[in-house]
């Protein structure tokens, strides 16, 4: 039995290491293509090529915040703690993609400027931090789960609001506003799907990684509470160790 | 179930607990007005330029009002365990949320009506013309105002450092409602007043989109 559970744990580990290997070869392999394979961009030069990673990692954000949203309907509807467990682990994977996005931006060339998108992803990126702070606040596991869930939704729904409203308020102040815009060269193209499957890539692995986690420790937490509620004292050893010491 | 009677009730409850002592309308208006003076220190309080600021100011002094006003509605039936009786009646456990966002949205709507002749004679604005448009803009300000805050309110109260927490939850979620009220706020105010509907329609949006959204989930809120 213990060894059946150990082959299934070593086999668990070369499953995840062989997909850390993929992941990190196809992270490779989109880097390489970005910096060498993509075409050099007319006027920007050189430092377009962070659009790359830019815009893979904003997408991949989008994806997890997407997922976060999912799975908070998803804990609401069913209350099964695996839900709750895919929703944090999405939204904390996702506020790093997010700062990624936030941090090539002004490496492009304006340190900060009040642009609509740049706003608008900011108000974002604070919207789920407020989010994975909450969760630190609250200690009983299913109160933090329901209502963080309860959050997630309404940050979720916000989003939308926040870049409507915030695109339309600059657009009517004149703005600078870095936009894509044009058409994109088909090599271009296919290096940004490229980028994109890699950074998918990246965060499936981090998520499967941070899901464990979440799962670990939740039930080191139902352990706690369940030892809190037996009360204090070594009790539990006494009636462990008393039988090998009357045998 | 209907809904229109025990919401009647519990609106009935809430406004008669508050005007017994009214330290929350009270405490309001004091804050608004303290903020509202003290901004005036941070430029120079012409008409031309209270135009540029002025419903920016209002807007954010009427926000931060809310993120610390709203807190009670909720830790105010923790103190004194009623929420639990509340649970307890045989009525949609939705209608104690939306009694308390309406409550919420008449102590903010009453201590607005109260503040903006006293903003217009500080900051040298003429009301009177556009009186009609404007209430209709705080109307549906105050409202996104209530619903999320109340909701939040819920959450804040059932976490550690509540009082911090608030703010921080609400402030970042209500952006779109703030950009699209001052916006309206300042069309009202310009040269020849005229209410953008562009706007109206955000806010209008706002709190269709959230009032939907809490009456779908609010519940799941007031579960033990």
């Amino acid at each position: 039995m213990a060894s059946a559970a150990h082959a299934m744990e070593t086999k668990k580990t070369g499953t995840q290491g062989l997909a850390t290997l993929g992941v990190a070869l196809l992270l490779a392999v989109a880097g390489y293509s970005a910096l060498f394979v993509a075409p050099t961009e007319a006027t920007m030069g050189l430092i377009q090529r962070i659009f790359y990673f830019h815009v893979p990692f904003g997408w991949s954000a989008f994806v997890a915040f997407f997922i976060s949203f999912l799975c908070s309907i998803g804990y609401l509807r069913s209350r099964a703690p695996k839900w709750d467990w895919l929703a944090v682990s999405s939204a904390e994977v996702g506020v790093p993609f997010v700062t990624v996005l936030l941090i090539t931006g002004p490496m492009w060339g304006i340190w900060w400027t009040w642009d609509a998108r740049l706003t608008s992803t900011f108000v974002l990126w604070v919207l789920y931090v407020c989010y994975l702070l909450l969760r630190t606040l609250i200690d009983e596991p299913e109160r933090r789960a329901v209502v963080s869930a309860v959050f997630g939704i309404f940050a979720a729904f916000d989003v939308p609001l926040v870049y409507f409203s915030i695109w339309f308020f600059r657009t009517q102040h004149p703005q600078p506003v870095i936009g894509a815009g044009g058409s994109l060269d088909p090599r271009m193209r296919d290096v940004l799907l490229l980028c994109w499957a890699a950074t998918l890539g990246l965060l499936a692995l981090l998520l499967r990684q941070r899901y464990r986690l979440e799962a670990l420790r939740y039930e080191v937490e139902c352990l706690r509470l369940e030892s809190d509620r037996r009360g204090p004292g070594p009790q539990g050893f006494a009636t462990v160790s008393n039988p090998g010491r009357s045998g | 179930m209907a809904l229109g009677r025990p919401i009647g009730i519990l609106l009935a409850k809430e406004l008669r607990t508050e005007f017994r002592t009214r330290e929350l309308l009270v405490s309001t208006l004091v804050f608004v007005l303290i903020v509202l003076v003290l901004f005036s220190f941070t430029f120079d309080p012409t008409t031309a330029e209270s135009r540029r600021f002025g419903p920016g100011l209002l807007w954010l002094a009427l926000l931060f009002a809310g993120s610390l006003m709203l807190h009670p509605s909720f830790t105010r039936e923790q103190s004194n365990d009623t929420l639990v009786a509340l649970r307890l009646a045989p009525i949609e456990p939705v209608s104690i949320v939306a009694a308390k966002i309406l409550a919420n949205f008449c102590f903010l709507l009453v201590a607005e009506l109260v503040l903006l002749p006293v903003f217009a004679a500080l900051y040298n604005l003429r009301l009177l013309p556009v009186l009609g448009r404007l209430v209709a803009v705080l109307v549906l300000g105050t409202l996104a105002l209530s619903i999320v805050g109340t909701v939040f309110a819920a959450i804040s109260s059932q976490a550690r450092m509540r009082e911090l927490l608030l703010p921080l939850l609400l402030l970042p979620l209500l952006t779109p409602a703030l950009v699209a009220s001052v916006e309206a706020t300042a069309g009202l105010f310009e040269d020849r007043p005229a209410l953008p509907a562009v706007w109206v329609g955000v806010l209008a949006a706002f709190d269709t989109i959230f009032l939907t959204v809490t009456w779908l989930f609010g519940e799941y809120l007031l579960e033990e």
